[in-house]
């Protein structure tokens, strides 16, 4: 009789369990991001839209910068200590943060220094046998000219870590605490190595953040799990997945038809359908960034800064904000955004066709010439219409007679194809990875920058180099103005780049979504975000 | 007789097929690209690599040779690789194809659940209101351009109403490994702890893109069942059962129905080419991960080797399918294997 129950109760339970189970709604944030994520490593990349889905989500840097205050915070590591003359700086890291479990890779053990070691040698250390993996192109880092300061990076111990510099430099923390400086689990890659498998390192993830990769499907879909061991918290979701889907309107409609919970980059156009409904919360932040105009200045006729100061007098930017923007972006003056601290207004080029056509006169082109102007495919912050925008100034330099050709591409082949500086003249743009405004020049627009493909202008000139080594080299704020005030100033004459606006940035979740942080500089973060 | 139809039919496929794989083969010299990114895949090839590519798609002889390191290389299932994805076209049309015929198979299940009985109604009511009705129905159906119709739902039932979800097979959270990559067989072969769930949004994600999809053959199909019971209704041999006082049931079930369907089951086999013609346009507009839309992506992003390899797999599909229904149609119908010469 007594077993008969025990059996009874055994099978009520396991029914229990099951409805339970079955009664628990499956738990998760779907994203939908507007592009497929070139690598799964942001060391290797410069690329926004990978950057959003990669970055905060698999891994942790050793600190980050408060997006209120812009003061440094502690991450992976607890404490940092700058020497007096600036040049060593050692990091004491946190105990007990565990690598991802995957289905790849199972850590033996916590990270330690030996995991930031390797991460930051594998940047800067040609004997790093990850070094070459890949490309062997690190863009951010070198156009940064990281590569060049870092003499050494030294384990003290196994929870403390030397950097030692070449010379003192004002940015160095701020490149520290960008979204792509992460730490790498060491114990993975040197199983890669025994596998003989090295180029898996920047596809198949292993990192501290509090989701772990479980698999991506091109065009479709990325999907991530829980780690459950994540240092920090226990917030995250069971899963996050990324729908890839590039169309604009697709993301729009999925987002009204609750398939995705977040959406990223929602055009102008679409604002107000969206704010219309109850369901859907439009959020809206001040994003440090800019979206420019390149021209190849290596290429003839754009060599030629009469001929640059012909293209930037011939477009109206009054135009191209009220039918691009929607009134959701300011326009450039300058190649900085007004919240920057080394922002000075400029003298910018005005809309004057006439003007336009004395400067193509003077250089010697007065029946115009034929060009190529890429237009981005996807969305951006600081450019959501690329095309519009191209085709706006496409009629506008007709006016002048010049016959631009657009050119698009999908957004990764164009990425490289304009690395490899294979264009006339680009629509292009850049988010700040650091409230620091050496963000805004050296990955851009440095000679440093040419050579590692980041510099969309194909600008070279010592002179800007040496205003920017300058700036970097002292700590003196007022000094640092100084030479930034004339780095943009001097860009405003030489013109490599026509700086048009800062955009907001956009972000469309369902309001049963919380704790999704839109950060003023470097990507988003879906750390703290869950949903009731 | 079977078997020397079977022979007629067999040799027949095979000069099919040779003529596709010349023509896929010959792709290769018509792509704008280099020869040898089309026949690899392999973009940014380095010297030794482009030594060793040459030797195996014998880059130097002739073309006979070519062509048959080509035939070999399609069987070993070795199609290049992808140029946008860097992966091998094979893998993706293994994984990509299933999902592209489960499609089909639903659509012309619910068209044959309806098409059939609908056409044997019209049949019934010849020129009654029900014939006219579903009749004017069928032309309306017919008629409209399948990506408009995706659209319209679209529009009313996801956009307007929210009852439906307008893209892909299943709802993203719900992880189900491939084993048949029929969607609905998937979830019921894996213990999914929300599999009730997991099946509920499967089937809500299949309705539309399978209605659309069935519209066009469910109207063919109620057409020609109409027309195929009209013409044996037409029969002596109806005519003599129905002077015996057999009424309408009687006559169509036990009767007509049978040798009216012969000719039906035969329209099933040629509509699978049109069925996948339209499943690419359905899996644009749906998003639904299939060949299709894989195909579409890799015409914009001037990815050839995918280009042919998803020509092929759907050529060999669609010739397959044909022949398939041919010889169905062929072992119920004894009349049809009379015919002198194979035709697809």
């Amino acid at each position: 009789m007594l077993s008969i129950g025990a059996l009874l109760s055994v099978l009520l339970s396991g029914c229990g369990d099951r409805t339970a189970q079955a009664q628990r709604k499956i738990q998760g944030i779907v994203y939908c991001a507007e592009a497929n994520p070139v690598s799964f490593n942001p060391q290797v990349t410069t690329t926004g839209s990978t950057i959003d889905i990669i970055a905060n989500q698999l891994y942790n840097t050793l600190i980050s910068i408060d997006p209120l205050t812009a003061e440094f915070r502690p991450e992976l590591a607890t404490a940092w200590e700058i020497s007096e003359d600036g040049k060593q700086i050692t990091f004491t890291l946190r105990q007990d943060v565990t690598f991802h479990s995957t289905d790849y890779f199972t850590p033996t053990r916590t990270m330690n220094a030996d995991d930031v070691v390797f991460s930051f040698n594998r940047l800067f250390d040609v004997y790093n046998p990850f070094h070459f993996v890949g490309d062997a192109n690190y863009p951010y880092f070198q156009s940064v000219g990281m590569d060049q300061l870092i003499r050494r990076i030294v384990k003290v111990d196994d929870y403390t870590v030397r950097f030692e510099l070449f010379s003192s430099e004002s940015s160095f923390l701020s490149n520290i605490a960008t979204d792509f400086a992460v730490i790498l689990s060491q114990e993975y890659a040197m199983q890669l190595v025994e596998q003989e498998n090295k180029q898996d390192f920047d596809m198949l993830p292993v990192g501290t953040g509090p989701y772990k990769y479980k698999g991506f499907l091109r065009d479709n879909l990325i999907r991530y799990h829980k780690h459950p061991g994540y240092w920090k918290h226990d917030l995250a979701m069971d899963q996050l997945v990324y729908d890839i889907t590039t169309n604009n309107t697709s993301r729009i409609a999925k987002m009204l038809t609750k398939e995705c919970d977040i959406t990223a980059h929602p055009s102008a156009t679409q604002l107000e359908t969206l704010a219309a409904r109850s369901d859907i919360r439009v959020d809206k932040a001040v994003n440090l960034n800019v979206g420019y105009w390149a021209f190849n200045t290596e290429k003839p006729p754009f060599d030629n800064v009469l001929v640059r100061k012909a293209l930037a007098h011939s477009i109206d930017f009054q135009k191209i904000m009220k039918a691009v923007f929607y009134g959701n972006g300011i326009q450039a003056r300058s190649i900085l955004p007004p919240s920057s601290w080394a922002f000075q207004t400029q003298a910018m080029p005005s809309y004057d066709p006439e003007r336009a056509r004395e400067f193509l006169i003077q250089a010697g082109f007065p029946d115009g010439f034929e060009m190529d102007l890429w237009a981005m495919p996807v969305s951006r912050i600081y450019n959501p219409n690329a095309r519009k925008m191209a085709e706006l100034i496409q009629s506008d330099l007709r006016e002048i007679g010049i016959r631009a050709t657009i050119v698009e591409y999908e957004w990764n082949t164009f990425l490289e194809r304009v690395g490899k500086h294979e264009h006339d003249s680009v629509l292009l743009g850049w988010a700040a990875d650091t409230p620091d405004p050496d963000n805004f020049f050296s990955p851009l627009l440095s000679c440093t920058a040419t050579f590692s493909g980041k510099n969309p202008a194909n600008w070279c000139n010592p002179e800007f180099d040496l205003l920017l080594t300058q700036a970097l080299d002292t700590t003196d704020l007022q000094q640092r103005k100084q030479f930034y005030q004339q780095a943009q100033q001097m860009l405003i004459t030489e013109l490599p780049v026509v700086p048009i606006a800062h955009g907001m940035r956009f972000q469309a979740s369902n309001t049963s979504v919380m704790g999704i942080e839109l950060r003023p500089f470097g990507g988003i973060s879906l750390a703290n975000a869950r949903k009731n | 007789m079977f078997a020397d139809f079977l022979f007629r039919r067999l040799s027949l496929l095979l000069f099919m097929l040779f003529a596709l794989t010349a023509f896929t083969f010959s792709l290769n010299y018509l792509f704008p690209r280099d020869l040898l990114t089309n026949f690899s895949g392999e973009l940014n090839a380095n010297y030794s690599q482009t030594q060793i590519l040459e030797q195996k798609y014998h880059i130097d002889d002739n073309l006979l040779i070519q062509y048959q390191a080509f035939l070999v290389r399609l069987f070993q299932g070795d199609w290049g690789l992808s140029l946008s994805s860097g992966q091998a076209v094979f893998g993706h049309v293994k994984q990509l194809f299933p999902a592209t015929i489960e499609l089909c198979v639903y659509a012309l299940i619910v068209a044959l659940c309806l098409g059939i009985p609908a056409g044997v109604i019209c049949s019934a009511y010849h020129n009654k209101w029900p014939d006219k009705v579903i009749s004017s129905l069928t032309l309306l159906g017919f008629s409209i351009p399948v990506f408009w119709l995706a659209l319209l739902l679209i529009m009313i039932f996801c956009l307007s109403f929210g009852w439906f979800p307008m893209s892909g097979r299943i709802g993203l959270l719900y992880e189900i490994p491939p084993v048949t990559n029929f969607i609905l067989l998937d979830i019921w072969l894996h213990d999914f702890p929300y599999g009730g769930q997991a099946f509920a949004d499967a089937l809500h994600h299949l309705t539309l893109p399978t209605v659309v999809l069935a519209m066009y053959p469910t109207t063919v199909l109620v057409r020609f069942t109409r027309d195929s019971m009209l013409t044996v209704l037409e029969q002596n041999y109806i005519k003599t059962a129905r002077a015996k006082g057999l009424n309408r049931r009687q006559l169509i079930l036990d009767h007509a129905l049978r040798n009216a369907l012969l000719p039906v089951i035969k329209q099933i086999g040629l509509q699978f080419s049109t069925l996948i013609t339209l499943a690419m346009v359905t899996e644009v507009i749906f998003s639904w991960p299939g060949i299709g839309r894989w195909m579409i992506e890799s015409i914009y992003q001037r990815d050839y080797p995918a280009i042919q390899g998803g020509l092929l797999a759907v050529s060999f599909f669609v010739i397959f399918a044909n022949m398939l229904a041919d010889v169905i149609h062929t072992l119920l119908d004894p009349l049809a294997r009379n015919q002198a010469h194979g035709k697809v």
